[in-house]
């Protein structure tokens, strides 16, 4: 960091889990003086009052419309601010977008020091995705073991077969379907519901 | 063979003539598989289209053209071969401004003179007695909506930015913010002020058809570089588009179109909502009073596709007048060309377009008719603005 004292940054993020992982990797970084706005009321009053260097958003934010409003040279806004576009740095930018973050300098840092910030969250943000990721496939299965459990007592029950046969015949169809065992189960509890 | 695509939308209105050209086969028909993709924000939009990510996208016509000119951001040309849809906008107020400018109104509620000067006046009042200032809502800074609130209240003698604030707010977010007092009015394009009025919150204090007739609303846009380099693909896109405005325009389609843009993954409102917007009869005010006009929204009809450079004109005019862009022969040809009638006459097969010149399409209630060719003479009958020249 240098002699320069650490940039003050604010995240925009309405998710708190998403946030807070930016926020520990920034300060792990050493940046130092890391904020978080999670209401979108009265955005740009908020981030004023927190007079940052750098502003980070999520791009699934309808609010950095908002922040556009801080480009315009008018009464209400006091620093000038400009997105992280540097036209030679096409690569930088992609991986934004496809992170799904995007920075906001405020009155001329200097590139070269948002250029680590943007680094890290760019990284931060797909750690974030990859771990939703694994969520919602560990939920899915969870939901899938739950319908596959009851699909197999009402196999047991109707036909008369033990555990191991009532799956064996839910794969099998499964296999001959081309589906997913879940989906034979999901169709067997809705069956079932609908002959009650 | 059929070309993929990926198209940037928001969830409005007047993306119609997309939604239905995907979704009623228009595109397929073409041989171009086109994924439609609903986007959160226009600077998504804007920066998705500029660096690649979209093929093309539903987008404000002047981002198109604030883009082109490199205004406040990177500069990447764009074009715009076709008018997704001109108007449509409106200006909602809260009950409690409402009752104001109706009491302090001279002449016809419609009239936007008599609303602007009756505006200026509770602005006045409200300044003695030392009330906060008014608050408006709008889209982006290079929206219409911006610029057709600015031109309204400045024709009545408020100062946009020295008498009354103006905020950008997504356009879900307007509704609510209006219902919580933060603020006092907003101009967006539709479905949201209908949803407003219906939920006994707003009144719809004009039809920006009141304001300006004739207003190039969102575009389709693309890449210069893009449409340079896949002509037929563009030509095929505006074919889609234009048999899908067609097909809006039709009323006996109507309520299939309506269903249409109502799903969730397109627009997600009530279908009754968007059917009432197309046929231009709205509900103004909680208390059920409706309003007809066939100038609501254009889609398709009077030739409303076809890309009109002099409404180019006028937007980058108002750029000047609020000090966005400064004013120059050459940034007025970079943003009249933005709009690209050949491109739009080249694809369906009509002859060169008659050289329409540079005189007044737009129709605006106050000042002398725009000439596009005399933006400073144009802009120096007003009062109120910023240009430096």
């Amino acid at each position: 960091m240098g002699a320069e004292p650490s940039p003050k940054i604010v995240i925009v993020d309405e998710s708190p889990i998403r946030a807070a992982i930016l926020e520990e990797g920034l300060r792990e970084a050493g940046f130092t003086a890391v904020s978080h706005i999670s209401e979108m009321h009265n955005l740009l009053a908020r981030i004023y009052a927190l007079d940052p260097d750098v502003i980070v958003i999520d791009l699934e934010n309808p609010s950095r419309d908002v922040l556009e409003q801080m480009f315009q040279v008018s009464r209400a806004v006091r620093r000038p601010v400009a997105m992280f576009v540097d036209q030679s740095d096409a690569a930088s930018i992609q991986a934004s977008v496809d992170a799904g973050v995007s920075a906001y300098i405020v009155d001329g840092l200097k590139k070269e020091r948002l250029k680590p910030i943007l680094d890290l969250c760019i990284s931060r943000f797909n750690a974030f995705a990859k771990l939703q990721d694994e969520l919602d496939r560990a939920k899915s299965a969870l939901e899938d073991r739950k319908v596959i459990d009851r699909a197999k007592g009402i196999l047991m029950k109707l036909k008369g077969l033990t555990e191991d046969e009532a799956y064996v015949l839910l794969r099998s169809t499964a296999m001959r379907e081309k589906k997913k065992i879940g989906e034979i189960a999901q169709s067997i509890l809705t069956a079932s519901e609908l002959l009650k | 063979m059929t070309t993929p695509l990926r198209i940037g939308f928001i969830p409005l209105v007047d993306a119609a003539a997309l939604i239905v050209a995907v979704d009623k086969g228009f595109t397929a028909a073409e041989g171009l598989d086109v994924t439609l993709v609903r986007e959160v924000s226009w600077s998504n939009v804007r920066d998705k289209l500029n660096i690649g990510l979209f093929d093309a996208a539903h987008l404000l016509a002047p981002v198109a053209i604030a883009s082109s000119l490199g205004l406040a951001h990177v500069k990447v040309p764009i074009v715009a071969p076709f008018n997704l849809g001109l108007n449509g906008n409106a200006i909602t107020v809260s009950p409690a401004l409402h009752a104001d400018i109706m009491a302090e109104i001279d002449g016809d509620r419609y009239d936007p003179m008599a609303t602007a000067l009756a505006l200026a006046r509770v602005v006045a009042a409200r300044r003695k007695r030392g009330a906060e200032p008014l608050t408006f809502g709008m889209t982006f800074p290079f929206s219409t909506h911006n610029y057709q609130l600015r031109f309204w209240m400045a024709a009545g003698g408020v100062d946009p930015d020295e008498d009354v604030r103006l905020v950008v707010l997504p356009p879900p977010y307007m509704v609510d913010s209006l219902a919580n007092g933060h603020v006092d009015a907003f101009c967006v394009g539709a479905p949201w002020n209908s949803v407003a009025v219906d939920l006994g919150i707003g009144h719809i204090l004009h039809f920006v058809s009141d304001i300006l007739v004739r207003a190039a609303e969102k575009v389709l846009a693309v890449r210069q570089s893009w449409s340079q380099n896949n002509p037929e693909v563009l030509a095929a896109l505006i074919r889609a588009a234009f048999r899908a405005s067609q097909f809006i325009e039709q009323p006996i389609n109507r309520a299939e179109v309506a269903r249409m843009l109502a799903q969730p993954e397109r627009i997600g409102v009530d279908a009754d909502v968007v059917q009432r917007t197309l046929d231009g009869h709205l509900k103004i005010s909680p208390d059920g009073i409706m309003r007809e006009s066939g100038r609501y929204l254009l889609v398709g009809r009077e030739e409303a596709g076809r890309p009109d450079p002099v409404q180019a004109a006028w937007l980058y005019a108002q750029m000047v007048r609020w000090g966005q862009a400064p004013l120059g022969p050459q940034a007025l040809q970079v943003a009249m060309a933005v709009f690209r009638p050949d491109l739009y006459d080249a694809a369906l097969g009509l002859p060169e377009g008659a050289l329409r010149g540079t005189t007044d399409t737009i129709g605006a209630f106050a000042g002398p008719p725009f000439d596009a060719g005399d933006i400073a003479g144009h802009l120096a009958a007003f009062a109120i603005g910023r240009s430096k020249s």
